[in-house]
């Protein structure tokens, strides 16, 4: 079967990441473009800048990202290094993965952030499910966006101690007074044997 | 809507026990008499941390994890895992896997199938938060059939782990496409029938005109997705735009809201999006039967190219080393873009999953579009987004 011409409906002219990256430099010369061994590619920002980051991404007419698909934490402490003997990476970083409805392209932006004081501006005021998505990253991660208006957990109890999605999460033994080990269980994360 | 702040007001929560939040949702609404001054949705009654889970199992033994993420479209759910999985074995020459041709359409067409069913319950709840009892009972007979076929092939009815990283757990069961032949002109003639129950009846379509229409552009920046994107009138379909899979080949159209509902109606609102999800189903039909004209004959043997159903073997070998690096991959399912974000340290388990999904981002805009409302519209908004609160906490 031959498939059928293409029927994107975009109006405007998608840009390669090279572009995209050439324009967010020229505006914003601390970021760096970041790229992992299976060829993903990405734009790197600074933490505290990323508000102004998004919104040039936002409104330059020729990058237009209008739409955050994805925003959500990774925690690189247990990520191998390449090189054997660099210390272990303790960064937390926050992935948007962007898009436009204008042009269609789309692009990833990362913004690392120390485990001690893991502070990320809000993007909340460009993209309004940033709401959602930042207080998901602070519920299961710790980042703590500045400037979001209602930060709290979303998805754990608001008692809860600790970050569930961080690889050094020791997980609790109690809750509200209910036992959560059993005898003879652990609670070592690992695959299932 | 202008709200008087010096009235009464009253802090009511809604749920998370409650018949028409579709799960354990609990709204905390401020109300001003009738009105609702204030909404804040309260969400996590049903976490189970599956991307955590993920984090300790290997690659293939996450799909049955991705039926739980959303039951009432368990086969989109695969669908976006097993796509999203191969899409990172892609990234490599080594790892890179050959889907048998028979295997792309199975997954197609039951993709479909599922996306017809669980519209037919989005829909049918729909009608039964606003009242009309009957056509919930008729949209879910229509899923029966569904359901049926789905237990011949795979042997379950609600969760199926039928999709696995290189094809299909086994192959359709004999007199399969026929079935479907005969569901597919069944439901025709159903919706014919759901169309002059509920769906033009005036009643009806005045409840829904007008409540809570959500424009274009604040659409697109609080993350709708699919048909609620779609209500607002912004055609874009992952399906379409973005295709994945196979889905380049199959003729369709995108349905859009454009103010069904009539003079009343406003670009976007719960009748708009009930009307796209509904148009929805037809369209799916259409690919279900070009599916069926296309689909290459069984040839008996798993892992031929054209007429196999699964490369168990080579799946099996990419994934003890798949490529170090990251992906995010997006697909269409019921409920709009299913992306999967998948961080991978080159071992035989996944360092990172996230699993944005489309309820998720739709609870979010309540904050905005509810204030105003009355009461008995906030029923309307809840079924009109089509949320499943599973997909919500994950």
């Amino acid at each position: 079967m031959s498939p059928v011409p293409s029927r994107n409906q975009c109006r405007g002219k998608a840009q390669s990441f090279e572009a995209i990256f050439a324009k967010v430099l020229v505006r914003f010369p601390a970021t760096q473009a970041g790229s992992a061994p299976n060829g993903a590619r990405w734009i790197a920002v600074q933490p505290l800048e990323m508000l102004e980051v998004a919104r040039f991404l936002k409104s330059d007419p020729d990058l237009s990202f209008d739409s955050l698909c994805c925003l959500t934490g990774v925690d690189l402490l247990k990520f191998p290094t390449d090189a054997k003997d660099a210390p272990p990476c303790t960064d937390l970083a926050c992935v948007y993965d962007l898009a436009s409805s204008v042009h269609g392209h789309e692009v990833c932006v990362k913004s690392s952030t120390s485990r001690e004081t893991p502070e990320i501006s809000s993007v909340e005021s460009v993209w309004g499910v940033a709401s959602f998505f930042e207080r998901e990253a602070f519920d299961l991660l710790g980042v703590s966006f500045l400037g979001h208006h209602d930060l709290r957990r979303l998805l754990m109890p608001p008692d809860w101690i600790g970050y569930p999605l961080r690889k050094d999460y020791v997980y609790p033994e109690s809750y509200g007074g209910v036992e959560l080990k059993r005898e003879g269980q652990t609670f070592e994360s690992g695959p299932y044997k | 809507m202008n709200i008087e702040r010096d009235g009464d007001f009253i802090t009511l929560s809604m749920g998370p026990h409650h018949p028409a939040t579709h799960g354990v949702l609990r709204l905390e609404v401020t109300t001003d008499g009738e009105v609702i001054a204030a909404c804040k949705p309260d969400i996590g009654y049903l976490h189970r941390a599956i991307e955590k889970i993920g984090e300790n199992l290997e690659w293939f033994q996450f799909v049955p994890y991705t039926d739980r993420v959303d039951y009432v479209c368990s086969m989109n759910s695969n669908h976006a895992w097993v796509l999203a999985v191969e899409a990172l074995l892609a990234t490599s020459e080594e790892t890179k896997l050959q889907i048998p041709e028979r295997a792309e359409y199975i997954r197609v067409l039951f993709a479909e199938l599922n996306r017809i069913s669980s519209h037919m319950v989005g829909l049918g709840s729909m009608t039964m938060d606003m009242g009309a009892f009957t056509p919930f009972i008729h949209a879910l007979g229509q899923r029966e059939h569904v359901n049926d076929i789905f237990e011949k092939t795979c042997g379950a009815r609600l969760t199926y782990n039928y999709m696995c990283v290189g094809g299909v757990n086994q192959d359709l069961h004999p007199g399969a496409i026929a079935e479907v032949r005969t569901f597919l002109d069944g439901l025709e003639v159903a919706m014919k029938d759901f169309n002059r129950l509920i769906t033009t009846n005036n009643i009806f379509r005045g409840r829904l005109a007008g409540i809570a229409a959500i424009s274009p552009e604040d659409a697109i920046s609080y993350g709708l997705v699919g048909p609620n994107l779609r209500g607002s009138g912004v055609s874009f379909d992952l399906r379409r735009d973005r295709p994945y899979g196979i889905y380049d080949r199959f003729e369709f159209d995108v349905p859009v809201g454009r103010r069904y509902a009539g003079e009343k109606g406003k670009l976007g609102d719960c009748y708009d999006r009930f009307v796209v999800r509904l148009l929805e189903v037809l369209e799916s039909i259409k690919i279900c039967r070009q599916v069926l004209d296309q689909i290459p004959p069984a040839s008996g043997v798993a892992d031929d190219p054209v007429g196999g159903w699964c490369v168990a073997k080579a799946a099996q070998k990419a994934l003890r080393k798949p490529p170090v690096g990251e992906i995010y991959f997006r697909c269409e399912n019921p409920r709009g873009e299913t992306g999967y974000r998948i961080v991978s340290d080159g071992t035989k388990i996944p360092y990172r999953i996230k699993i944005r999904t489309g309820s998720f981002t739709a609870l979010s805009i309540f904050e905005k579009i509810v204030p105003g409302l009355m009461i008995a519209d906030l029923v309307a908004v809840i079924g009109s987004f089509d949320i499943v609160l599973p997909e919500v906490d994950r």
